[in-house]
């Protein structure tokens, strides 16, 4: 085995080192092909029948795409119908080197088995290697190394018989095709071969547009700069000419953009960039070289809202520079902020985009333009022709290029989604633009759930403490399945109390490394939307086994306290635990109990004992400096039969909501200190970093404009300036200033304790936090459940949980899971307004400026937790005249001057010209402003149920 | 730009190895005839050269003579041109200090030093290319040498470096899988009955991969041993149609 290999030398040249590396060929690598009988393999992949209806290929085969076909047409390969293909080692290679994500997504393909992908390792292959010849560049090599590999198949399988399946060469590449023919290769072009599938003509759209020039209907007139080669750009990133970021475009004008350059420690930088010629062709998340203009041409951000509606055709650019002109800031030196433009483009981060069809004016035409659910990404113009069949229905496009003299990128159809408006195409919409992985699970997940049915063994009783005699309760929201937490108190001999926290022992469940494990640190977070959670864990975990439900043994992990009456901690121990639950009450049950002083048992005394413990704390956390910031939460009470929402509410608190969240925050905090201090290099911790000064900007100016002062050197300061600043007879200001505070603060994150070395909590103002208490829907949580069972000696450790770098990489993805869930989360309740408001018709409802804008002021409605836009320019007419101070900020129309807080009354209705964007319309009733403002308009009854039609 | 792949799905590593599988192995003995006993090994593109005297004895200060056994006296070094870059290599310089001391370790664990008292046996090793598993190969060579010059041991000492790539344990690593990261280990071991003469470990590695790891080692020594006995077995045959024994 050992000494049947030859043995040539590699040699590579990179710089001034030269490498010297072995490569051995071997005889042992097989064709995978079921109708080899020559090959000695234990499994075969591709299949003896692989017949696809072609009018190229009318005999069985197996496709053997080059470099390029994957990475162009990767949609059409990972068609259901595209199977028996070979990639090549050499393919794999290149793509790996080329496309993270490509690479990712081919990986798929070939674990998935009904694909019948195979890898080749043709460069391993003792018949297939070939060595670069002299003069011969690396792409030449690697074409003829797929012609030879595409040879040898030819010969090896028609060992097999005449009528045995045949192996044809894709390849886009003229040259290699001819070259191919040359030594009597079956080779096709991509789109060739797509167009013979007859039996599947759909197959075409998801071909990928090819970049040639016959291809673009546009003028031909350069509309684009040209991008720089990616070595011109290093070097000029070298040399501080150009700046490295990431691309952010505006969700509110499509003709600005930011780009983020991250710098050393504090140090990053935004950079501005305005206008299409200087956004150059770069897509939202894109990393980008920019370079700076000069100081003098430095331009402030504008506050013009302004969205692309023009018509699907590619007019002269005329109109946009007038766009251009108007939002042009004429301001005074200090709003100016570093602008440039982008000249290159190092890595593009296009993904699938869900999105709507804007059908072409010319019927016959097969040229369409796509919008985007997401504003930040430019309209795509794709080729299909089923543009009439898809025209009510939400797809999915992707980008293919974006040539210098088109003004929009080129794109394909991908795959449909359903119908527009259709409550379960929407939700699958923004399930995908916010990558919330919500498949059921597999079959291989599954298998890692306890068999049913499940009761506690001996084995755990031995091991854990029995607190089933405890009155343990639980406090949750109504209707709430997945209870994680649930509490007792009693009072000790020595007069003092023990308080008790217990959290469901999920990491009982799911042990390490295993599929059920490893998909639920992908999911990362349960997301709940509106009427539909997406579960973390399978439903039998988090709804049953896990959920500590009242009168079942229940395995839990305890964090038990003793303290005396001032709710000072004497003693803290944690332990793995089975109880009982006495009780599952709902915050309204357990508020009942405590105010109704007839109720004297055991679950009443000890939520009492709770409660004064929990106003204790409370207090003396707010000495500390903790804030109590402001959100609108709304829920909606949905239509059981139609799941339709009938009617909206804000959340509103009791005392119980901060009994139960008072006690949660002191567990975790005692978590995160035991695990600290057993593990200081590998512990996952949470932090909440204090935001830079310059965030309190829109707040300071907002309280100066009713003379009042906030203080925002420390959360100590801010919470009292926050506590104090009260207008009289505006009892509502001071929500709205706490809303706007929670809008400057940053963002929370978990992060591994050996990675950093800055642990505070701004907004709880704790030098140290985690999450313990959440395990059934947080998978942070189970992690620390991990490191806190290897602390006290109930559970063993193992590699990954202490492995920093690993642990790091895993925070990355909470953290992004988390960001994302909250960002679909608020886009199911935008929807929801969306389906409420169509079933009321007009409303008009009083609400306040929450901000000034350019052309526009944003306005919240209290009752709805609702925020919507009034616009006061518009497209056809001449709008008003608009005076705007970025100082106060105020907006001057015509006569009037709206300054932020301000009362008005609007009207709402629901806007659907735009099936896609369908929007929440608020126009002005009050003040009145000839011209500007709408007469009250009767407010119609509610529709009658939506018929079917619409 | 994405960092190699050590291991692929296909099970290949960057050589076109698989996992357990050894580099090829070429030796010679007696390659110098005026040392008692000489060796040069080839294991990939890793070449060492062993050279051995003795035993002889005491030279220098008598004081480290030991009376009821041989002292062994190693020398490890590393020729400026072993490696792609070009470095100055002082003699005596840190790690090689270190790799003596460890091929020392290993020999008095494995020659029957009690049989020459009061005596000294100098291995000389030094590596002519460097690609991995540099210890390992040096230990190979400094074997065949001993034997070569007659030294009674307990066993052929067998060495190997294994490393840690995506759960799987790869035998006898190069040197772009020793750089590419992961934690690796050599061992050298007395094949025959099992015993461990050195096991060396810088990195850190989970407690529950160590078995698996360990046993990696073991077979890739085993491998080894397999390999140096066959060259022992040819260099003998050579030697005895020589003399026309
Ligand atoms: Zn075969």
């Amino acid at each position: 085995m050992l000494k049947s290999k030859t043995f040539v030398k590699k040699t590579r040249s990179g710089g001034v080192m030269k490498i010297v590396r072995e490569h051995y060929l071997r005889d042992d690598i097989w064709c995978g092909s079921e109708v080899c009988t020559e090959c000695k393999q234990e499994s075969t992949v591709l299949q003896r029948d692989a017949c696809i209806e072609s009018d190229l290929c009318c005999f069985p085969h197996y496709l053997i795409p080059d470099t390029n076909v994957v990475l162009h047409q990767i949609d059409v390969l990972e068609d259901p119908l595209i199977r028996n293909v070979v990639i090549l080692q050499t393919v794999l290679q290149e793509v790996r080197h080329r496309s993270a994500p490509i690479y990712k997504r081919l990986k798929d393909i070939l674990h998935e088995q009904e694909k019948h992908f195979y890898t080749f390792t043709n460069e391993h292959h003792r018949e297939t290697f070939i060595e670069r010849e002299p003069g011969e560049s690396a792409n030449d090599r690697n074409d003829r190394a797929i012609r030879v590999a595409v040879k040898w198949y030819s010969h090896h399988l028609e060992k097999g018989g005449s009528d045995g399946p045949k192996a044809v060469l894709i390849t886009n590449d003229q040259g290699n095709k001819e070259k191919a023919e040359e030594s009597d290769l079956l080779v096709y072009k991509c789109e060739e071969y797509i167009k013979s599938l007859i039996a599947n003509p759909e197959l075409v759209d998801r071909l990928a547009l090819a970049n040639d020039e016959k291809n673009d209907i546009s003028s031909s007139k350069v509309l684009f700069p040209e991008h720089f080669p990616l070595s011109r750009i290093q070097v000029g990133i070298k040399s501080g000419t150009f700046l490295q970021g990431t691309f952010r475009a505006s969700r509110d004008n499509y003709l600005e953009a930011t780009v983020f350059v991250q710098g050393e420690g504090e140090d990053s930088t935004e950079v501005l960039l305005q206008g299409l010629q200087n956004l150059n062709r770069a897509i939202h998340q894109d990393v980008v070289a920019v370079q700076l203009l000069p100081r003098e041409q430095w331009l402030a951000p504008s506050s013009v809202v302004l969205h692309d509606e023009r018509e699907a055709k590619d007019e002269d650019a005329t109109e946009e520079e007038e766009k251009e002109k108007a939002m042009k800031n004429i301001a005074d030196d200090a709003a100016r902020k570093p602008t440039g433009r982008v000249v290159g483009i190092i890595k593009r981060n296009w993904r699938p985009f869900c999105g709507m069809l804007n059908s072409s004016l010319i019927k016959e035409s097969t040229r369409h333009l796509f919008t985007p659910a997401d504003r930040r990404v430019p309209r795509i113009r794709i080729e299909t022709r089923q543009a009439s069949a898809l025209a009510s229905q939400r797809i999915m496009v992707a980008i293919d290029g974006w040539p210098r003299h088109s003004r929009y990128p080129n794109g394909h159809f991908v795959r449909s989604l359903g119908a527009a408006g259709d409550k379960e195409t929407e939700t699958e919409v923004l399930l995908l633009e916010h990558d919330v992985p919500h498949q059921d699970f597999s079959q291989a997940v599954l298998s890692f759930l306890p068999k049913m049915p499940w009761s506690i063994t001996p084995e755990d009783m031995a091991v854990r403490q029995d607190l089933r005699a405890l009155t343990v309760c639980s406090v949750d929201p109504p209707g709430c399945t997945d209870i994680d937490d649930a509490l007792h108190c009693r009072t000790l001999e020595n007069g003092n109390l023990e308080v008790g926290v217990h959290i469901a022992d999920v990491s009982h469940f799911i042990r390490p490394g295993n599929a059920l494990d490893l998909e639920a640190s992908n999911r990362g977070t349960t997301v709940y939307l509106c009427g539909k959670r997406i579960d973390m864990v399978p439903e039998l975990l988090s709804s049953n086994l896990c959920s500590l439900r009242s009168n079942v043994e229940r395995l839990a992990f305890s964090c038990i306290w003793e303290m005396n009456n001032k709710a000072d901690i004497v003693k803290t121990r944690f332990t793995k635990s089975v109880i009982n639950s006495k009780a599952s009450l709902t915050y309204a049950e357990a508020q009942l109990r405590i105010d109704d002083t007839t109720m004297n048992d055991d679950i009443t005394n000890s939520l009492r004992g709770l409660n004064k413990l929990a106003k204790i704390l409370k207090r003396q956390r707010i000495e500390k400096g903790a804030l109590t910031l402001s959100s609108l939460e709304v829920r909606f009470h949905i239509d059981s039969e139609t799941h339709d929402p009938i009617d909206l509410q804000t959340k509103e608190l009791m005392e119980t909501n901060s009994m139960v969240e008072e006690f949660m925050l002191l567990a975790n905090i005692s978590v995160a200190q035991k695990i600290y201090d057993e593990f200081s290099e590998c512990a996952l911790l949470r932090k909440h970093p204090a935001p830079p000064p310059s965030n309190y900007d829109i707040l300071t100016k907002a309280a100066k404009s009713k003379g009042l002062a906030i203080h925002t050197d420390s959360a100590k300061a801010l919470a009292d300036s926050l506590d104090v600043a009260k207008v009289d007879g505006f009892p509502y200001f001071n929500t709205l200033l706490r809303i706007l505070a929670t809008r400057c603060m940053m963002q929370a994150v978990y992060f591994c304790s050996g990675m950093d070395s800055d642990f505070h909590h701004y907004g709880l103002a704790s030098p140290i936090y985690t999450h313990f208490t959440s395990p059934i829907r947080r998978y942070s949580d189970i992690i620390v459940h991990r490191l806190l069972a290897v602390a006290i000696g109930a559970d063993s450790t193992y590699p990954d949980l202490t492995d920093k770098h690993k642990q790091s990489a895993l925070c990355n993805n909470l953290n992004y899971r988390h960001k994302m869930s909250q960002y679909a989360q608020r886009a199911s309740v935008a929807f929801h307004t969306q389906l409420f408001f169509k079933s009321r018709g007009i409303l008009n409802e009083e609400g306040f400026i929450l901000f000034v804008r350019k052309n526009a002021i944003i306005v919240l409605i209290p009752k709805f937790g609702l925020e919507g836009t009034v616009f006061f320019d518009s497209k056809d007419k001449t709008g008003p005249k608009l005076v705007f101070d970025e100082e106060g900020p105020t907006l001057m129309v015509e006569q009037h001057t709206f300054k932020i807080f301000d009362k008005v009354k609007v009207t709402i209705s629901l806007d659907d010209s735009n099936v896609q964007h369908q929007k929440i319309r608020m126009s002005l009733v009050d003040p009145v402003i000839p011209g500007v403002s709408v007469p009250v308009t009767e407010v119609e009854p509610p529709a009658k149920k939506p018929k079917l039609d619409c | 730009m994405a960092g190699l792949e050590l291991l692929s799905d296909q099970g290949y590593r960057l050589d076109g190895r698989k996992a357990p599988e050894l580099r090829k192995v070429q030796a010679r003995m007696g390659v110098f005839a005026q040392a008692d006993g000489s060796a040069y090994i080839e294991q990939g593109n890793t070449k060492a050269l062993a050279v051995v005297y003795g035993p002889h004895e005491m030279r220098g200060s008598r004081s480290r003579t030991l009376h009821d056994r041989a002292v062994i006296n190693c020398q490890y070094s590393m020729a400026t041109f072993s490696t792609a870059e070009r470095k100055r290599r002082p003699h005596g310089d840190r790690k090689s200090t270190e790799m003596s001391l460890h091929l020392k370790q290993t020999f008095e664990a494995a020659v029957m030093t009690q049989l020459y008292p009061r005596s000294q046996i100098d291995i000389y090793v030094k590596v002519l290319q460097a690609d991995g598993g540099n210890y390992s190969v040096c230990v190979n060579a400094a074997t065949l040498a001993v034997i070569d010059a007659g030294i009674p041991m307990r066993d052929y000492v067998c060495a190997c470096t294994v490393g840690f790539v995506d759960e799987t344990p790869l035998a006898d690593l190069c040197f772009a899988e020793e750089s590419g990261g992961g934690s690796s280990l050599a061992l050298a071991l007395l094949p025959r009955g099992g015993q461990i003469a050195l096991l060396q470990m810088d990195a850190r590695l989970h407690q529950d991969h160590l078995e698996t790891l360990m046993e990696a080692a073991m077979t890739a020594c085993k491998g080894v041993s397999k390999v140096l006995d066959e060259v022992v077995r040819q260099h003998l045959q050579e030697v005895s149609v020589l003399t026309g024994e």
